[in-house]
């Protein structure tokens, strides 16, 4: 992120996306508040992405960054397995009613 | 390994981003919601995938141990929890990835080490990234203690609590000037001042969730899922990389707009939630209220409950944490039937915060099968209550006491509440006469009109269904 270009194209993206994020959520219902939380939070174990990225380097098994990267990708694994498995099953229950 | 052309693995974040956009859309609808989180799911999947074939992944072996053991760990955590765990759950799973991203930064920093000084905006997102992740872990560890009860739900004030918290943040803010010094000078203590701001994040995230007290844990924990979400969008500007900082954004951005619903529904400011100390063991000397409580309070059977409902026409049901700490809501299902069947008008009332996540009571009921039109939000039965034979009140506690609207005094005035106590009988389930989650006494118990019919609430609703049989 060396030239300003694009250091202030990333913060347009950065504004932006929260607006979106704003505009997304006004228009859900009290009914999925709680299957919405827990999969908006399976959603923020994206950090899982540079957390791989980090573990696949070269260091491998004795080399202190790649061991962070392991205990990153285990613990944003847990949040996005858990969390999508959560919340898929909250939302199951919601099918069957409709039935 | 196969070398991808430029900008094509950002392009297929791209792809992994709008995933994301219309999964976040779609759980916004019954009908697209399960569509929704698998489309969110795909996105994932994408992203992660895609990730692997970065120039700078060389090995494979620490990403499998990873995956699988979280796989294995986070799938089965996530079947084998009770529908009551769940507010836990998700505080749990949230800190998990709070941590993460202290970690994605850390592991930036220990392989960069004094070059990360080179890029101004990499370095303070570093910082906020070690402060807001640390703070989302130990805070929800925190908040899923309360919530769990482990840690006592009431909120614990100490002298100088806020002026410590801000002393301590602008400390670890110090350190980060510090480390960003030493790491551009000798570096020979920078290690130091990278354990002291993340030790300082970890009690901070500690000391700005305790003094809250139990009954606000939902808030916290939507606040502490947008947290969650701005530390990765704070990693994602470390690493340069657009999905962590676009998806980031939106988790932060959707949990600041949950949270202030939240506020909304409980008639207060999310100042007063963090910093009102609400729910606190009431000081010796302060009235909140409960000495001035006129009337006694009477109890009744199950069964000779059941001989009152027999008789109603109209039934309201106002089902709170109790009702998901006892598992009642299959046989509230069960009573809910019989009296439909008895041609008895059936409805549930469900307040904004009845328990412990805005709705909870919802995902119970529609779990027990309950018609989905048979709930009713607040605003729409509250004048109903007036024209209503029976209210029966099942393990909910402040979203019913009528001092929020009576006494100024009372901790919880000004919180909108059920007017159940309009309604001609008040069946109240309860366990014991212990306080709510806010630790407030309860004046709706003392009303001419109410009735408390003490025990587990689910035993309590079987009752009322042999009691009802054995009128026919």
């Amino acid at each position: 992120m060396a030239d300003i270009q694009t250091l202030i194209l990333t913060i347009y993206v950065f504004v932006l996306a929260i607006f979106t994020g704003f505009e997304l959520i006004s228009k859900v219902p009290p009914t999925l508040h709680t299957p919405l939380m827990s999969g908006s939070n399976a959603i923020s174990g994206i950090t899982i992405l540079g957390a791989l990225i980090v573990a696949g380097g070269d260091g491998g098994w004795s080399n202190l960054v790649s061991l962070l990267g392991l205990a990153a990708v285990f613990f944003a694994g847990l949040n996005v397995f858990g969390g999508y498995v959560v919340t898929d099953r909250m939302l199951q229950m919601f099918k069957k009613k409709n039935k | 390994m196969i070398n991808l052309p430029e900008g094509f693995i950002d392009i297929i974040y791209l792809i992994s981003v709008i995933a994301f956009v219309f999964g976040i859309k779609f759980l916004g609808s019954p009908k697209t919601a399960r569509r929704g989180n698998l489309l969110s799911m795909i996105g994932m999947a994408i992203g992660a995938t895609v990730s692997i074939f970065d120039e700078s992944v060389s090995r494979y072996d620490l990403i499998a141990a990873g995956l699988v053991a979280s796989a294995v760990i986070g799938i089965v955590m996530a079947k084998t929890v009770k529908m009551t765990g769940m507010p836990q759950m998700v505080a749990l799973l949230n800190g998990f990835g709070g941590l993460s991203s202290y970690l994605v930064a850390s592991a930036e920093y220990f392989s960069k080490e004094s070059a990360i000084t080179d890029d101004m905006i990499v370095y303070v997102s570093m910082l906020l990234s070690f402060l807001i992740g640390m703070v989302t872990f130990t805070g929800s560890l925190v908040a899923a203690g309360k919530l769990q009860e482990i840690i006592t739900g009431r909120a614990v004030i100490f002298p100088l609590q806020k002026t410590l918290n801000l002393v301590m943040a602008i400390a670890a803010i110090v350190c980060g000037v510090l480390l960003y010094n030493e790491l551009s000078g000798s570096g020979s203590d920078a290690l130091l001042y990278f354990a002291i701001v993340s030790g300082l994040s970890a009690i901070l995230g500690v000391t700005l969730v305790i003094p809250i007290g139990g009954a606000d844990m939902p808030v916290v924990v939507s606040l502490l899922n947008s947290y969650s979400g701005i530390a990765v969008a704070m990693t994602g500007f470390v690493l340069g990389n657009n999905a962590l900082i676009v998806v980031g954004s939106l988790v932060g951005a959707s949990g600041m707009i949950l949270t202030n619903i939240m506020c909304k529904a409980m008639n207060r400011s999310l100042a007063n939630v963090l910093f009102g100390g609400f729910g606190a063991a009431p000081a010796a000397g302060t009235d909140t209220g409960a000495g001035q409580i006129q009337g006694t309070v009477k109890s009744m059977s199950a069964e000779e409950s059941a001989m009152l409902m027999d008789v109603a026409e109209t039934v309201i049901i106002v089902p709170g944490y109790g009702m998901a700490v006892s598992q009642a809501q299959h046989v509230v299902k069960k009573l809910t039937d019989y009296l439909m069947k008895k041609g008895t008008k059936v409805r549930f009332a469900i307040h904004p915060v009845a328990g412990r996540m805005p709705g909870h009571m919802n995902v119970l009921l529609a779990e027990a099968g309950v018609d989905y039109d048979l709930l009713a939000d607040m605003d729409q039965i509250n004048d109903d209550f007036i024209n209503t034979d029976i209210t029966i009140v099942i393990g909910a506690n402040d979203v019913v006491n009528p001092a929020a609207k009576e006494n100024p005094a009372s901790p919880i005035y000004g919180m909108p509440v059920l007017n159940v106590e309009q309604s001609k009988t008040v069946l109240v389930l309860k366990r014991s006469m212990n306080p709510g989650f806010a630790g407030i006494d309860n004046e709706l118990f003392y009303k001419d009109n109410t009735m408390m019919v003490f025990g587990d609430a689910k035993k309590t609703v079987e009752g009322f269904i042999s009691g009802l049989q054995e009128l026919e």
